[in-house]
């Protein structure tokens, strides 16, 4: 008789192991995507400026602090939308922010920051080749590397001005000490 | 105004569901008419301030009222009628509405047609939807309410997805949430009978038109969003295992399992807890669907925009719906006494392999969709699950199913002779083996699993024909004879074939479009001509049209076979200003047995400029073959048609009166009826 029991619960047991699987993966974030490349030092690279007389962006000028780089491109959606957390971020004046434009057209792109306001120190014209380097999968998407140009931290979507306060700044402040 | 009278009937709704929940399970439970008496008015007036909410909201979008937050990131003033009415549930908050509304319509249609049930039983079946309506609409109203306002009110809305402004998107929701909701009844039935303790035929003859009516809504869903994909991502293919689509397909097998464990209990008295078990799981399965949409939890292309909140919300509704009823299970089931005994071969055993196929099916593609999931909360690792899974997993255990689909029919109740029921399938194994010989011989031996798989179509049509052919004593007695025992036969057993002979020809369309599809990039030049599959396309020219919100590049294609012309082809790519997003629009030319597919691939344009060619002045164009496809929503809709008219039985009508005793059924049960 409790064997007949035990066996009318089963379901009741399965089902519960179901909703603690459940109740961890909404604990997890997704916007976290573990980049193989996190700890490795960034890609070698040199990308070309959105205009000619400009100065171009290449990994060199990742060494010697840290640095926060970010994809964008006119076309992106969210990234019209995180530009505010990154104009907060470029008035902060503790970390350059250096810009991967991202398969776009640099005439547009130009139009696009000028009416929203340029937040980068640096910005590189990407055709997509030096993103794959990156491990880049959508824009936007916001990397912070260390003083030795490592890759420290990758952010996936769009960055708010809580994440600046409160993952980016403070990990800034940790890399440069 | 029309938007706070929808607000507040909503508000309205859940305290009626509230009280639906309560006082009829107290007054079935003290045998106080009184009490019970209230479902049934609580169920219609708990519809009617649905309804008034749903309509308000649609109303909202007609007029495009974008002091609502929801229809300003919706909707835009540019659309047409339609699509604003179909936005109305393409955002999470509306279709939600859609969600309680179907739930709603399902509890006032038990109470308008279940009169014929036991009121104990009514009541508490309506009190359990209550309850289920009081969870989902305390869910709209705390996270997801549609009717919120925004201040000041934008000139004009965000717009709808473009993949989402196809006429599709009308039906392709309501269905599939008709079959999820609908499931909800039986759902509520087996509570009902957990509570009252008691499982029998008559019990199962009420749950099964429910249950029936949700699979044939669910079966359209499902072919529609099927097809829906197939002609509108213009990727050639018609499934992907996608988690979302995973997620309307589970419910599909266990309610199907569910649908035919019903006849057992209702014919022969038995696999009584294992049939409540299943009508709990179904609905269960639709309540994970929901919460993995909803949540965010897995990637999909079908995903919400997600919120965890929400994520936790439709969590402790699924942990208290199927976490209650699964204790009422563990607790109540054991001590119901079990009914006819059957032999393993014998009608019951072949429903009952049926039931044990299609669960592990079910469970096969469960496991498929949340390893993922799983592996990430327990390894931290992240994988993806695609379709080589699937193609060693599931169709290893759809092979049998489909082999015993076909015998199973043939097999008497209680105690079946498998060999007498095999000789009977002489003609069918024929039939089957000139399938896979002429498919062999057709395609020179290469394509061994197309033959398998025509085989087994040809296998399960020939074996359904064979059980209609016996029944109707077909070529034994003059034709008269057999026309009118043709339309003398209950429409169970019609809509049984039909439904039978459906999945055969979806087979064979599975087989054609997996074994023989062609596919071709080119790089497309106006003047030329360009062949596939013994046609010609010829690349006339391309221009550029103007819509009220959207610019569209179209191409025609003049489609000819020897020489002569079938069609023109209009494949076209859409570019939505206020959206600033891109739909494609396939050109299909069928013939019922194979498609001709066109789909032009232009990259958006470049602000400004707007050339979309290359710069040789090709186009990207990919064409398709796709031999048989056309068979799987043929096939479908028969699946579907099978299912209406078997609704239509007498016995399954709901609200008919018994006229007389089945004389299929066994004596004892006839004389307990």
């Amino acid at each position: 008789m409790t064997a007949r029991r035990l066996a009318y619960l089963l379901p009741t047991g399965l089902f519960l192991l179901l909703l603690a699987g459940f109740l961890l993966g909404l604990g997890r974030n997704r916007e976290v995507l573990p980049s193989p490349l996190i700890d490795k030092p960034a890609p070698n690279f040199a990308l070309p400026p959105l205009h000619d007389g400009q100065s171009g962006f290449s990994s060199a000028d990742l060494k010697g602090h840290a640095s926060v780089v970010n994809t964008f491109a006119s076309w992106c959606a969210p990234c019209r939308e995180e530009n505010p957390a990154l104009m907060a971020l470029a008035r902060a004046k503790r970390v350059p922010v250096y810009g991967i434009d991202y398969k776009d057209n640099p005439k547009t792109a130009a139009a696009w920051l000028a009416e929203l306001g340029n937040p980068y120190t640096r910005i590189g014209a990407d055709d997509g080749r030096v993103g794959i380097e990156w491990g880049v999968y959508g824009v936007p998407e916001t990397f912070v590397t260390d003083p030795e140009g490592r890759i420290r931290y990758k952010h996936v979507g769009v960055l708010t001005e809580a994440d600046v306060e409160r993952t980016i700044l403070p990990l800034v402040t940790r890399l440069e000490q | 105004m029309i938007d706070e009278i929808g607000h507040f009937a909503l508000i309205l709704a859940l305290g009626v569901a509230a009280l639906q929940s309560v006082v009829p399970l107290i007054g079935a439970a003290r045998n106080d008419a009184a009490l019970t008496g209230w479902a049934r008015p609580a169920a219609l007036t708990q519809f009617l301030f649905v309804a008034i909410s749903f309509f308000a909201l649609m109303h909202a979008y007609a007029v495009s009222d974008f002091s609502l937050a929801n229809v300003a990131a919706n909707s835009s003033s540019l659309k047409p009628m339609l699509y604003k009415l179909t936005g109305v549930w393409s955002n999470h908050e509306g279709s939600m509405l859609l969600w309680v509304f179907i739930l709603a319509l399902f509890g006032a249609a038990v109470a308008l047609f279940g009169r014929n049930l036991p009121p104990g039983l009514r009541a508490r079946v309506l009190a359990v939807q209550g309850m289920i309506g009081v969870g989902f609409l305390v869910f709209i109203l705390f996270t997801s309410n549609p009717f919120l306002r925004l201040f000041p009110a934008p000139a004009d809305g965000a717009g709808l997805n473009p993949l989402l402004q196809d006429r599709g998107l009308a039906f392709h929701p309501p269905f599939l949430y008709l079959g999820y909701v609908g499931f909800s009844i039986s759902f509520c039935f087996a509570i009902a009978a957990l509570i009252e303790g008691r499982v029998d035929p008559a019990w199962a003859r009420w749950v099964r038109p429910w249950t029936l009516a949700a699979w044939c809504a669910l079966t359209t869903g499902i072919a529609m969003g099927s097809w829906w994909s197939y002609y509108t991502l213009g990727w050639g293919g018609w499934w992907f295992w996608d988690p979302v689509e995973n997620a309307s397909f589970m419910p599909w097998l266990v309610g199907t399992a569910l649908l035919h464990s019903a006849i057992v209990v209702e014919k022969r008295d038995a696999l009584k807890t294992w049939t409540i078990l299943l009508a709990i799981l179904t609905f269960s399965l639709s309540l994970v669907g929901t919460f993995l949409v909803r949540s965010g939890i897995l990637t999909s292309v079908h995903a919400f925009a997600s919120d965890p909140r929400r994520g936790v919300f439709i969590l402790v509704l699924l942990a208290l719906y199927t976490g209650g009823a699964l204790l009422l299970f563990a607790w109540r089931a054991p001590q119901m006494r079990g009914g006819g005994l059957f032999a393993p071969i014998s009608r019951e055993g072949g429903l009952l392999l049926n039931n044990l196929l299609l669960t592990t099916a079910a469970a096969t593609v469960f496991l498929g969709t949340l390893y993922p999931l799983f592996l990430d909360v327990v390894a931290h690792r992240r994988v993806s699950v695609g379709p080589p899974f699937y193609d060693r997993t599931f169709v290893p255990i759809m092979v049998p199913l489909l082999i015993a689909m076909a015998v199973g029919p043939m097999l008497p109740w209680k105690r079946g002779d498998f060999g007498a029921a095999l000789g009977r399938l002489k003609l069918a194994f024929a039939l089957t083996a000139a399938a896979a010989l002429v498919t062999l011989v057709a395609t020179s031996a290469k394509s061994v699993g197309a033959a398998c798989g025509l085989a087994l179509a040809a296998w399960l049509l020939a074996a359904t024909a064979t059980e209609l052919a016996e029944r109707v004593r077909f070529l034994s007695e003059p034709w008269r004879a057999v026309l009118r025992r043709a339309w003398r036969l209950p429409r169970a057993a019609w809509g049984m074939t039909l439904a039978h002979a459906g999945m055969a020809v979806v087979i064979a369309g599975i087989t054609g479009s997996t074994a023989w599809t062609q596919k071709k990039t080119i790089a497309a030049r106006p003047g030329h001509s360009y062949d596939i599959a013994g046609y010609t396309l010829a690349f006339d020219r391309i221009g550029e049209v103007r819509g009220p919100d959207f610019t569209e590049t179209r191409a025609d294609l003049r489609l000819m076979r020897d020489g002569s012309q079938l069609a023109v082809l209009h494949p076209y790519k859409r570019f939505y200003r206020v959206e600033d997003g891109a739909a494609t629009g396939v050109a299909i030319r069928t013939n019922l047995f194979a498609d001709v597919y066109a789909v032009l691939d232009i990259p958006p344009p470049a602000h400004g400029a707007s050339a979309p060619a290359k710069g040789d002045g090709s186009y990207i164009l990919r064409l398709y073959y796709n031999p048989l496809v056309p068979w799987i929503w043929l096939g479908a809709a028969c699946m579907a048609l099978g299912g209406l008219i078997s609704l239509t039985d007498r016995r399954h009508r709901v609200g008919a009166p018994v006229r007389r005793v089945r004389p299929v059924a066994p004596p004892v049960q006839a004389a307990a009826e």
